[in-house]
Parts: structure tokens; sequence; C-alpha cells
């Protein structure tokens, strides 16, 4: 493929594959997503292909076959989609790849065992946009990632991509695209939701001729890996949007700051980056316009204080990821001192649909001070887990139960942690919360990065709000005293009260030093590590109050108030238990029931997992 | 260990961008030795033009390096809140127990480092583990019984 200098040539080009894109034979897509991955998409897809060509069927002619990026429903990987249909087949091992090929390929029939049941009516459905999880989703930045392959370019043009790039390059000044932000009303995704325009403009009005952008993948916030799946599945809009930025605020060299822990991700990215710098939409004299830039990728080396911006920055240059106080802002004085421009992987997707599809269409989507859509990694106690898009504005409950499908197991619905070791959790009486940044912020959450970790009536709050600390504790760079004292002080107070060592008094102890460490901390790590705490605190006191006092643990997990003990009634003596026990806790005869030592004991919980007949007792 | 100095001394020649270029050649180094050999960071900070401190501040603030030579095989747990929530704490604390290492420590004849990641982005799939750059998800503290085996089985038999 030789380069294009003239937009004329992308016409052309766009033309010639919008056709070869119209289905008029099956397309098979299979998610190569790390999810689907995992529970072997790739075997599916190499047993695809041969199915395929042992049956003598040609690829172009009677079928295709992609491998896209994640679909989002990672609980039922792996997943495939027929085209045009789009019937989907869940749980696809190699195995079952005939019976697709033969039954629904040739014969056009539809392999009713492996389509999604719905769990609550045990129906079984047969098309993807009718199965509860995508139904009520309102897909817009993740809408190509289940149906183009990521790793040629050419399928991303001949869906629309690099058509804004086009625009702004020859119809739009610096200025223009900075207005359409404004009226699109988007906040960056990062967390924050500072207005994407104000940072642009800021950025562009800087004297000086070298500016740097920055995208920022360091999704570090456990609980959440949507910027991973947009990477994977669709790189080059992310490409797009930082070409689009560079444009309006007159940078010409972009990095892109990913985390090592995100092998294919990295994989897609740069081969992107080769493939568009081969198509001349990077590298110099961009579509013959004069606008020059390149792209690098920088990798993180798990630093979860490297999502900060200027710790960040600081990481690019090569030094330890502490961040400095802030003025002068990275738009001021950023990569190695010059103006800099730092946005979230989801907020510079955004920017080409916004180009696209216009400010007004983009602003009419969301509420009235949060424009547009979020994605959410809806994890942990919930039925179906996985990424799901919904508009801002949604109400949890919705995102829960209807997308979501619930609590598993028929357990209750005890919280939401939103927003990752920033946020907070939403207890049920909230659960009727819209879903916006202010609704969320005057809850004791925020929007974060969009982690949601659902949580069910067996997690224990006081476990859940120590693992929190636990977690910015030990990523707590240690250069500012509020933060780097604070945390460990609170960790250890949570730890004493988990262990049943609390104190009178070590409540308002922990509200007390949160409040400080929140006001005095030098960056948004510790601004925000005491928000778990302080929430738990203020919807389940109560559970604080039995650790504390009482020295129970309702939720029966923290192992300092727990003991296991054999239910004498149930126990048929198998064994089971004794043989699995690591420390040997477990004694008895066969047929007879057992007994645990408690001395010994180490709450492992290894004997409640294995036993079939529930004769482990947890009080 | 001249091979070694070789090798690294190549990886810093890839480099050109001086102090920018101390972290992505640490990184190279990390994945083809497992660890930074002590030649590495003094040969980085000659090359690359930075104070030896820095080469070992960063070397030990970030999570991807290590000191310390590492073992055969990896055993990564996820700590991620997904994976949280559904248990990692019990499946970390078999292998604890099944390996007699504690979470960054590597078993004394050098066959297992055990180590815990902040979170994979598998949530979906929690508990998650890495061993040896592959996923397995769903864990439960007999599964991860079953993958310390099969590491070890497949070991012995290519002996």
């Amino acid at each position: 493929m030789t380069r294009l200098d003239f937009p004329e040539d992308i016409f052309l080009l766009e033309e010639f594959q919008d056709e070869e894109f119209d289905s008029r034979y099956p397309c098979i897509t299979i998610c190569g997503g790390t999810g689907c991955r995992v529970n072997g998409s790739e075997g599916v897809a190499e047993a695809f292909r041969n199915e395929l060509k042992e049956k003598g069927l040609q690829a172009n002619v009677n079928f295709e076959l992609k491998v896209t990026g994640c679909h989002g429903f990672c609980e039922q990987g792996p997943l495939v989609v027929i085209r045009p249909q789009r019937i989907m087949y869940t749980q696809v091992s190699v195995k079952d790849v005939p019976e697709i090929v033969g039954k629904t390929i040739i014969e056009g029939q539809i392999v009713d065992r492996l389509l999604y049941r719905n769990p609550q009516s045990n129906e079984k459905i047969e098309h993807e946009y009718e199965v509860p999880f995508y139904k009520f989703q309102h897909r817009v930045v993740l809408d190509l990632n289940g149906l183009i392959d990521p790793l040629e370019i050419d399928e991303y043009i001949s869906a629309g991509g690099y058509e804004a790039v086009e625009k702004v390059l020859t119809e739009m000044t610096t200025s223009q695209v900075i207005d359409t932000l404004m009226e699109s009303g988007l906040r960056g995704r990062g967390g924050a939701g500072f207005p994407t325009a104000v940072k642009w403009g800021l950025c562009q009005k800087q004297p000086g001729d070298k500016k740097y952008i920055i995208c920022n993948a360091d999704e570090g916030d456990p609980g959440a890996y949507m910027d991973r799946s947009i990477m994977e599945g669709n790189p080059h809009r992310v490409l797009e949007g930082m070409i689009i930025g560079a444009y309006a605020i007159g940078a010409q060299k972009g990095y892109v700051y990913i985390r090592n822990e995100y092998p294919l991700a990295v994989k897609h990215l740069r081969q992107a980056i080769e493939q568009a710098e081969e198509y001349g939409y990077l590298g110099k004299n961009i579509l013959n316009s004069g606008f020059d830039l390149t792209v690098s990728i920088k990798l993180g080396s798990g630093a979860f204080v490297c999502g900060e911006e200027t710790a960040l920055i600081a990481s690019i240059e090569g030094r330890i990821g502490e961040p400095r106080p802030r003025p002068p802002y990275p738009a001021e004085s950023g990569l190695w001192g010059k103006p800099t421009n730092i946005n979230n992987v989801k907020t510079w997707a955004c920017v080409p649909i916004i180009i696209n599809r216009g400010a007004e269409w983009f602003a009419s989507v969301g509420t009235q001070s949060s424009k547009g859509t979020m994605i959410f990694s809806l994890v942990g106690n919930v039925c179906n887990t996985g990424l799901v898009e919904v508009p801002m504005g949604i109400s949890l409950r919705e995102l829960i139960f209807e997308i979501g499908g619930g609590i598993p197991n028929n357990k209750a619905f005890k919280a939401a942690q939103i927003g990752g070791p920033s946020g907070g959790c939403i207890p049920a009486e909230h659960l009727d919360v819209k879903i916006d940044y202010e609704s969320l912020k005057s809850l004791g959450a925020i929007m974060g990065s969009g982690g949601l970790v659902i949580a069910d009536e067996d997690v224990c709050m006081v476990d859940f709000a120590r693992y929190f600390m636990a977690f910015t504790q030990q990523e707590s760079c240690g250069k500012c005293v509020p933060c780097r004292v604070g945390t460990y002080a609170m960790l250890k107070t949570l730890e004493d009260i988990c262990d049943g060592r609390g104190k009178p008094g070590d409540i308002e102890y922990l509200i007390e030093l949160g409040e400080e460490i929140k006001k005095s901390s030098l960056c948004g790590l510790g601004q925000t590590a005491p928000n778990p705490i302080l929430s738990t605190i203020q919807y389940f006191r109560d559970e604080y109050e039995a650790h504390i006092f009482k020295k129970t643990c309702p939720a029966k997990v923290c192992k300092g108030l727990i003991t296991y003990s054999v239910d004498q009634e149930k126990c048929t003596g198998c064994m089971v238990c004794a043989r699995n026990c690591a420390a040997e806790a477990i004694n008895g005869e066969k047929n007879k029931p057992h007994i645990i030592n408690p001395e010994l004991c180490t709450r492992c919980g290894m004997c409640a997992s294995v036993c079939k007949f529930e004769a482990i007792l947890v009080t | 260990m001249h091979d070694n100095v070789i090798e690294i001394g190549q990886f810093l020649d890839r480099e050109s961008e001086g102090e920018g270029s101390l972290i992505t050649a640490l990184e190279n180094i990390q994945s083809r030795f497992h660890y930074l050999p002590p030649e590495a960071l003094i040969m980085a900070s000659e090359k690359l033009g930075v104070p030896l401190s820095q080469a070992y501040a960063v070397a030990t603030f970030y999570q991807a390096f290590s000191l310390k030579p590492r073992g055969r095989h990896s055993v990564c747990v996820c700590m991620g809140t997904a994976c949280h929530v559904r248990g990692s704490a019990h499946v970390l604390n078999r292998l604890e127990t099944e390996l007699g290492v504690k979470s960054g420590e590597t078993t004394r004849d050098r066959f297992f480092s055990l180590n815990t990641v902040n979170c994979l982005g598998a949530c979906a799939l929690g508990p998650i583990i890495l061993a040896d750059n592959e996923y397995s998800g769903h864990m439960t503290p007999q599964k991860a019984d079953m993958l310390i085996r099969r590491i070890q089985r497949n070991e012995e038999r290519k002996l």
C-alpha cells in the first residue's frame, strides 16, 4: 500500500472497501480480547480456519473470518458472532466448530445448544442485540470493537475511520476544533472530569513551537479494563483522536504511556502506529497539510501513581514516578518543560466521534452536566460481568440489574464500589442514583475511570476498606508526608479492627485522619485515598462497630474473628477436607465426622471450598 | 558473566534518548534476565549519562524490576478488586503455604517465584493467575494446586 497524500485518495480507497465490507456472505467474528483468549478463543479461530478449508469454502467468496477486539461479554467467552444476522454463540470450544460450520454457515440453521440462555427467564436468545447485556447498552466508543480486525487499518478506514482527521486537516482551523469540543461538553474520562476543550485551549495558547501530547493508558485502577479493550479492539481510533488533538494544540510529538501488564494492547497499538505511518496519517506533512506528528509508545513499569499526570511525565523523562505540585500545570510546563496535553484513552477515542457525528449529537446523549457515554467494567459479584457502555445518567439499578442481570447464587446486593481505590461504596438505598460526575460525588464516590465492582452479602466492608487502603498505602510514592505516613496509620488501624484488636474511638480516628489526608496530600492519589474508608464508614458503620465492640465479622471474612468447624451431622467422613488441608489441622477416621483443630487452622478456606456436603461451618 | 555484560551493552546501545531511555532500557534488560544484575545499573548509569543513584531509584521504585534473580517459573496472582471479592486472597494463601514462600519471594530451589499484581485487566474471569505468561481464570485454592503440579510435571518430563 502506498502513502496517501491527498484526501481524494482516501475517498477512492473507501469506495473500494465499502463494497468489500458489504457482507453478502456470512462473516464469522471471533472475540480475540484478553478475556476470551484466556478461555481459548485463539484455538477456536484456528479450528474455524481448518474446518472451513476442509469443507472447501473460500475466504471472501463463501464467508469471511475475523478475530476482533473485545465484545465485552467476557463472562460468556469465547464468543462467536455470525453476521449479518448477528447470531451469538457463547462458550464456544474447538469441538463445537464443525457443527457451527456445517449447520450455520452452510445450512443457515442455528445451533441451539450454543445460544445464550437468559438466567432469569431461562429462554434461549438467538441474536446478540436481544441479549439483555447488550440490549440496554449504547455503544458509541466500543461500536467497532466486535466488528473489525484491529490489526488491519483498512478495516477501520472502511468503517469510516480517519474521516475525522481528514475533515479536521482540510476544513477546520485549530480553534474550530477546540470550539467543537467545547460545544460537545466532553469531559476527561480519566476520572476527574475536567472539560477537555478547556485543557486543550490552555495548551494551544502557550507560546513556543515544541509541544507534546500524551495518551494516558496507564490503567492502574484495579477492576477496570476498558482502556485495554479499546486499545486491543480499536487502536486506530485512539490514534485518530491523538492526531486531531495534536493538530488543535500544535504538538508534533505524541506518547502513549501504556501498562506493561497489557501485552496484547501494546502489540496492537504498535502495529496500528506502523500502519498509520505507512498510510501517511502519521509522519511528515500529513495529508499534505503541512502538519507533522510522530507517536511513540512508552511502557509503564507497574506504579499506580504514574496515572497521575505529573508523575507520568516524570516517568517518561526517565525518573521515578513522583508527582510535583501544580501549578504550573502540564499545559504550561509539562514533558521536558514544554507545554503538554494529557488525556485518557477514552477521551482521545471520543474525539473522532464528536468530529464525525457533530458536537450537537454528542451533547444530546447524557445529562445536563455529563455528556456522552461512559464505559464501565461491571465486575465482581454480578451475573453478567464484562464491559458495558451506557449513556451518562443511567441509574445504578438499571446498570446492575438489567444489564448485569443481578447478583449470582441468589445472594443479596450489598454495595457497588465505583471509581476504584479513589472511589467509594454505594449501598442498596442509593441504587437509584443517576450516574454522572456530580451525583456520584455527592454520595462520596467518584466516576473515576469506570471500574464498577459489585459486592454481595458475603463481602465484609471493613475488609474491603482495608483492601483498598493496603493498595493505596503500597502505591503511595512516599514523597509527601500526609500520604506516606497517613495511609500507613489508617491501614494499621484497619488491620487491627479486622484482626479483632479494634478499640473504641478507632472509627472517629479514621474519619479525622482521612479528612486530613484528603486536605493535605500533594496529588490525587493521597487526596482520594481515604474515600473507600470514609464511604464505608458512612454507609456500613454497623459492620465496623460489630468488629470493634462485638469482635465478630458479620460477613464471616476477617480471619482473626472467625473459626472453622465441622458440622457433625452433615459430615460423611469422606476425608477430602483432611487430604486438602495444607496445615494438617483436620483429623478424623474414614466415614466418621471430622474435627478441625483451631490451633493449627490457618483459616485458608480450602476445606470449605472442597467439601461437597456443606459440612464446614464458619462462625 | 562476561556474556551478560556484552548483552547489556547491546541493549543500552539501542537507546538514543539518554535519561528518557533509562526505563525502557531497564525494562528490556529485566525481560531478558528476569532481574537487573548489578552491572545493568552501573552500565546504564554510564552509558545514558544518569547518576547511579537515579538508576537505583528507578530500579527499586517500579514493581516490574527486581534486583534479585527470579525463579525459572513465575506464578503471579492478581489481587485486583474484582479478583479480591471473588476470593483471590484464599488462592494466594494456598500458594504461599504450598510453595513455602511469601509473595515476592523465590523458592530455595529457584523453581518458582511467587508474586502478586494489582490488576491484569481480565476482571470478568477472576480470580486470575498468570503463570509463565499464561492466564488461568476462575481460580480456586484447589485449581491453583493443580496448576503448580502441572508446571512441575511438565518440567520433569523435559528432564
